[in-house]
């Protein structure tokens, strides 16, 4: 019962700074800025004793702590740039950001559409079908097998990202080239999990479709691929934040004039940086939703896994 | 035996890949080379076209002689303070890829002791350094360059928190994996012995966190990389490995690009090897058989 009332207390303090820091603030401001900083600390260390278990409600009380910093944290930055009067290059508040996202939503969709929609999603499915498919040839041939893991690995390890120039060389400005990139920086890992996710069988189970009489096809449709599925899983998280990193950079290096990346090199030279983070929202927004329908299916598939039903 | 069962299938498969490549450059200057010479009005016949592909000075890809040729050229010959000198832009970013190493580290690290010892920080942060896993924080780049730029802080630092920050995330969750890895009953048994707080952090929590911190450090090494690296490229910098990949596809001089590129390669694999040298060596001394 303390915690809603301190809850709301710190809810209210906080409208009120924001509010005083719009106005015009001054040095009680500051004092009650100080002050909710403390309230906020105690609050969520009140808030991270919830929740906990197996249960939906657990799991939902558990949530309360990281959204309530969250929360905190941007008040804070809205109270505090607009309060101190910061210039908008060096950090917009986040009511600014809000009202570009809305004013501007037509730009950003047409972005998102370039960026993500195109060469995210073309690039991370055909990535990940190279590296499974790579991954299935390799695992017939071991002598292949010694010979291309450790090149994979060394490769996971480089600057992926600098093929970006050469891909727009070979396959025009357009999405194709931010494409490509996407593919080589995402095959890698597909390959290399899904290796490590079809040597996971033991001896036993593959000696028992062994006497099944069950053929290479068989033993590695009804054995190995499920047993490989969180790795493969692995591999598809892995490569979603990945996948759009390498679009966006993509961009970088010269694009039409649509796409994220374009837009946040071309809108932070002009300082419009209201612009910029607006990208940046729109950008994790995509990543993480990307990452969590990945993982909500990886739960589908692969309930039966112990990581999973812990 | 132990060649014929690790060397040797890597000697093969790079050398098919060196093959295939010589193959693929044949192919795709293939067009490109026909045009000069049939421009060009001598008289030329397939051999002409097939020893022209692999020494055009514009390929769409070049052969690997000609990118090792580059990389020599670009480096052994000129002094370092040349601005076509390799040695002097990969410098450059290894100097801002290393402090924001350090820094990154540093602050991961700390991060982590802080997670592992509150349980407020554990519940509440820790959740969304998770989450920002999923961010692309390369995009913030611009950002920070262009904000700091404002400031008047231009060069090594602006580069060097981009590289930190993308050292952060991975060494903030391996650390906090790391040092959250010792089970119940090692700390039970540290109970018995009534160690303090801190003689179980150094004595039991530190130890145990170094296979999990190495694994961070290598990704950590990685990353620092690729920010310096673009890092340069939203200013159109100067110097830099980042600015050359840029200049090269401005200029369309595919040879600096790959030259570049393959010296980027070549920064991070060291950086990757010398720590996992490091990691062998930690190893054996706190006595972990393989």
């Amino acid at each position: 019962m303390t915690t809603a009332l301190l809850a709301a207390i710190v809810a209210a303090g906080f409208a009120i700074a924001i509010h005083t820091a719009h106005a015009g603030g001054g040095p009680a401001l500051w004092a009650g800025l100080v002050l909710l900083v403390g309230l906020s600390a105690w609050l969520v260390g009140r808030l991270a004793e919830l929740g906990g278990g197996k249960s939906w409600r657990g799991r939902a009380l558990a949530l309360l702590a990281p959204l309530a910093f969250g929360a905190v944290a941007l008040a804070l930055w809205e109270a505090l740039v607009v309060g101190f009067a910061v210039p908008m290059v060096l950090l917009p508040a986040p009511s600014a950001i809000a009202q570009r996202i809305a004013a501007s939503s037509g730009l950003l969709l047409t972005d998102f559409v370039q960026t993500f929609i195109k060469a995210v999603l073309v690039g991370y499915a055909l990535g990940g079908l190279f590296g499974f498919g790579v991954a299935l040839l390799v695992d017939r041939l071991p002598f292949l097998r010694r010979g291309l893991l450790p090149v994979a690995n060394l490769v996971s390890a480089l600057p992926v990202i600098g093929i970006a120039p050469i891909a727009v060389m070979w396959f025009g400005f357009d999405w194709p080239s931010k494409a490509a990139v996407v593919v080589v920086m995402t095959f890698f890992p597909m390959l290399v999990n899904t290796l490590a996710g079809l040597a996971e069988t033991g001896r036993l189970e593959r000696d028992l479709m062994r006497s099944y009489a069950a053929g290479h096809v068989q033993t590695l449709w009804m054995l190995r691929l499920p047993a490989a599925l969180p790795f493969i899983f692995t591999a598809l998280k892995v490569n979603a934040p990945l996948a759009l990193i390498g679009a966006i950079v993509a961009e970088f290096f010269g694009s039409p004039t649509q796409g994220m990346g374009f837009r946040i090199t071309t809108e932070a030279a002009k300082l419009a940086l209201d612009l910029v983070w607006a990208e940046i929202v729109v950008a994790a927004v995509a990543g993480t939703a990307f990452y969590g329908c990945v993982a909500l299916v990886e739960r589908a598939a692969t309930f039966w896994h112990p990581s999973i039903r812990a | 035996m132990r060649f014929r069962e690790t060397a040797l299938p890597v000697l093969v498969v790079a050398a098919a890949l060196a093959v295939l490549w010589y193959l693929a450059a044949i192919a795709l200057n293939w067009q490109v080379v026909a045009n000069t010479l049939a421009r060009s009005g001598q008289h030329f016949g397939t051999w002409d076209i097939l020893a022209g592909t692999l020494g055009y000075n514009r390929p769409l890809l070049p052969a690997p002689h000609q990118i090792l040729d580059e990389l020599w050229r670009s480096t052994v010959p000129l002094p370092v303070t040349s601005r076509r000198s390799l040695v002097l832009h990969g410098w450059i970013t290894l100097e801002a890829a290393l402090v924001g190493f350090g820094l990154g580290v540093a602050a991961g690290v700390l991060a982590a002791v802080a997670i592992v010892h509150i349980r407020a920080l554990e519940r509440s942060l820790m959740p969304w350094i998770i989450a920002s896993q999923a961010i692309p924080v390369l995009a913030l780049a611009p950002i920070v360059i262009v904000a700091l730029g404002t400031l008047g802080l231009e060069g090594l630092l602006p580069k060097a928190l981009i590289a930190a920050y993308l050292c952060f995330f991975p060494v903030a969750i391996a650390m906090t994996k790391g040092l959250n890895a010792p089970d119940l009953l090692a700390r039970d048994l540290m109970r018995t012995y009534s160690a303090s707080r801190a003689q179980v952090f150094w004595k039991l929590r530190v130890p145990s966190s170094l296979p999990f911190l190495f694994a961070g450090l290598k990704i950590a090494a990685a990353g620092a990389v690729v920010g310096a690296i673009v890092a340069e490229l939203p200013t159109g910098a100067q110097a830099g490995l980042g600015a050359r990949l840029l200049s090269g596809s401005y200029y369309g001089q595919t040879l600096q690009i790959w030259a570049a590129l393959l010296a980027a390669a070549m920064l991070s694999a060291t950086l990757v090897g010398l720590l996992a040298a490091t990691e062998r060596l930690v190893n054996r001394r706190m006595g972990v058989r393989a």
